[in-house]
């Protein structure tokens, strides 16, 4: 293991922070796509030196980038730089920014609308891609969670995406709603020792599974709470923020569950939650993260549930050795006073050097790193824009 | 030749500097000119209009000859003096946001 890539999505670019396995110097690159949000990046697990991108913007839409060389050069698939932007027809090669919901009756999907804030039924409207997920084994092959929710698959490098429509359309979506942020599909874990299994998270319907490759799901939410909603234990209706698995044990998922839940963990792959917040100080954060080669091992950042900010100005990361219940708060590094950022739901991220290393950035634009698993913390960056996404890409 | 003016970020991902010309086929209009542009340079397809329903994004304007068009018609023809070149076709991002 020669080092590590911190990809770091901002509201006004990307960063790419490189650092040897000792993980004390760091190198920033960046701003990529300035000015743009950038939700999320992450590299192929079958090719590190392909790197996706979610590129966002409430004037110009959506723009997915690739690179082919670690990021040092980028293109929008299907016009790639230097090559004719059109075939010889003039006809446009790719459309790697075109998402649109298949609701086509072949399918079985020709859903059209979701609950609103005021109960009503409201159209699903594409807004941006929330989430990349590279498949484990074909850098061509990608997942994309998308606001309205919903999921998009390439097999062509990202030129053409297309819905799998099972999960929006399997029965339950006329009652999913949107949160404070928007309806979006936000996770997405994928399990190497099954290709046909997926695990998803919307924000707020909770969590789905499918086994047959995305053609039919199922909400498994069975023994989540959601205190805030009339019904505490509905089918559907959770606001899950995170969901975590380790690849050693795909069966295992913990989830960050909204304020009103906390933290929970499933032993059968969904079937049933328990809930494993024991001695955390709130039940309210975004992130949930895992360590690399400890499968019990588990990260989440505490908020003041009704601030969405560290407790009393101190920001602490808590870790579980066990699986939940117990926890302990890691601070050497971390400031402990005068704090007060946020971490979002997708910026925090393990890397698998042989020293399990930890980050995560903030609202405020730190970027924290931990290389010994958590037990302390120096900041990579201190003044970037606000962060939304992180992502540790080991390297080989 | 039609002239076009792309806002900052568009002409950043079409990697042009200043204004881009095209040529456009048959009646110069909102429509056609934006679907020359988009042959010529795809990657900005959904950047302007929406992919299904074909509407201008909210927070984009079209003006020429000092004039805001975004609430002409698409197929209205567009001004002489963009036609002939002489005045180019703007498009223009809300000067919005933090």
């Amino acid at each position: 293991m020669s080092g590590v890539r911190v990809f770091v999505g901002t509201r006004k670019g990307a960063f790419i922070l490189t650092s040897d396995g000792k993980r004390q110097r760091w190198d920033i690159s960046g701003p990529h796509f300035g000015g743009w949000e950038i939700y999320h990046m992450k590299a192929s697990p079958a090719d590190p030196n392909r790197i996706y991108v979610s590129q966002t913007s409430g004037w110009f839409g959506q723009v997915i980038q690739r690179s082919d060389d670690g990021g040092k050069t980028w293109h929008q698939p299907g016009t790639p730089p230097g090559e004719p932007t059109t075939t010889p027809q003039g006809w446009p090669k790719g459309e790697s920014n075109k998402f649109v919901y298949d609701t086509s009756a072949e399918t079985g999907a020709p859903l059209t609308t979701h609950q609103w804030y005021d109960g009503t039924q409201h159209p699903w409207e594409f807004k941006r891609v929330w989430h990349i997920e590279p498949s484990l084994s074909d850098p061509d092959t990608v997942y994309a969670g998308v606001e309205d929710a919903a999921l998009f698959r390439t097999t062509d490098g990202a030129r053409n995406w297309h819905e799998i429509a099972g999960l929006r359309g399997h029965g339950t979506g006329p009652k999913w709603q949107p949160g404070a942020g928007g309806m979006g599909l936000h996770t997405i874990l994928l399990d190497k020792s099954n290709p046909q299994r997926i695990f998803i998270a919307i924000s707020a319907a909770g969590a789905f599974r499918t086994d047959d490759g995305g053609k039919t799901w199922k909400p498994i939410n069975r023994g989540l709470r959601a205190e805030y909603t009339p019904d505490p234990t509905p089918e559907v209706g959770f606001c899950v923020h995170d969901m975590v698995t380790h690849p050693a044990r795909p069966g295992v998922l913990f989830m960050q569950l909204h304020q009103g839940g906390g933290v929970f963990r499933s032993d059968n792959a969904g079937d049933q939650w328990t809930e494993v917040k024991g001695n955390l100080p709130t039940d309210f954060g975004f992130p949930i993260e895992i360590h690399a080669h400890e499968p019990e091992t588990i990260y989440v950042v505490p908020m003041n549930p009704f601030l969405r900010v560290p407790i009393d100005g101190q920001l602490k990361v808590w870790r579980s050795r066990t699986g939940g219940h117990e926890w302990e708060p890691l601070t050497k590094g971390l400031p402990q006073e005068n704090c007060y950022v946020n971490v979002l739901r997708d910026a925090m991220a393990a890397d698998s050097l042989d020293k399990c290393g930890i980050y995560f950035g903030t609202t405020g634009g730190q970027v924290y790193a931990s290389a010994d698993s958590g037990d302390s913390w120096q900041p990579i960056v201190r003044d970037l824009p606000a962060v939304l996404s992180v992502e540790a890409q080991t390297l080989p | 030749m039609i002239r076009v003016v792309l806002p900052y970020h568009l002409r950043a991902l079409a990697q042009v500097g200043g204004e881009v010309e095209i040529a456009v086929a048959g009646r110069v209009t909102q429509r056609s000119v934006l679907d020359a542009l988009e042959a010529r340079y795809p990657m900005l397809r959904g950047t302007i209009r929406d992919h299904v329903t074909q509407q201008r994004r909210p927070m984009l304007r079209f003006f020429a000859c000092q004039d805001d068009l975004s609430h002409e018609s698409p197929d209205a023809p567009l001004p002489e003096a963009v036609t002939l070149g002489t005045e180019p076709f703007w498009i223009i991002g809300a000067i919005a946001g933090g």
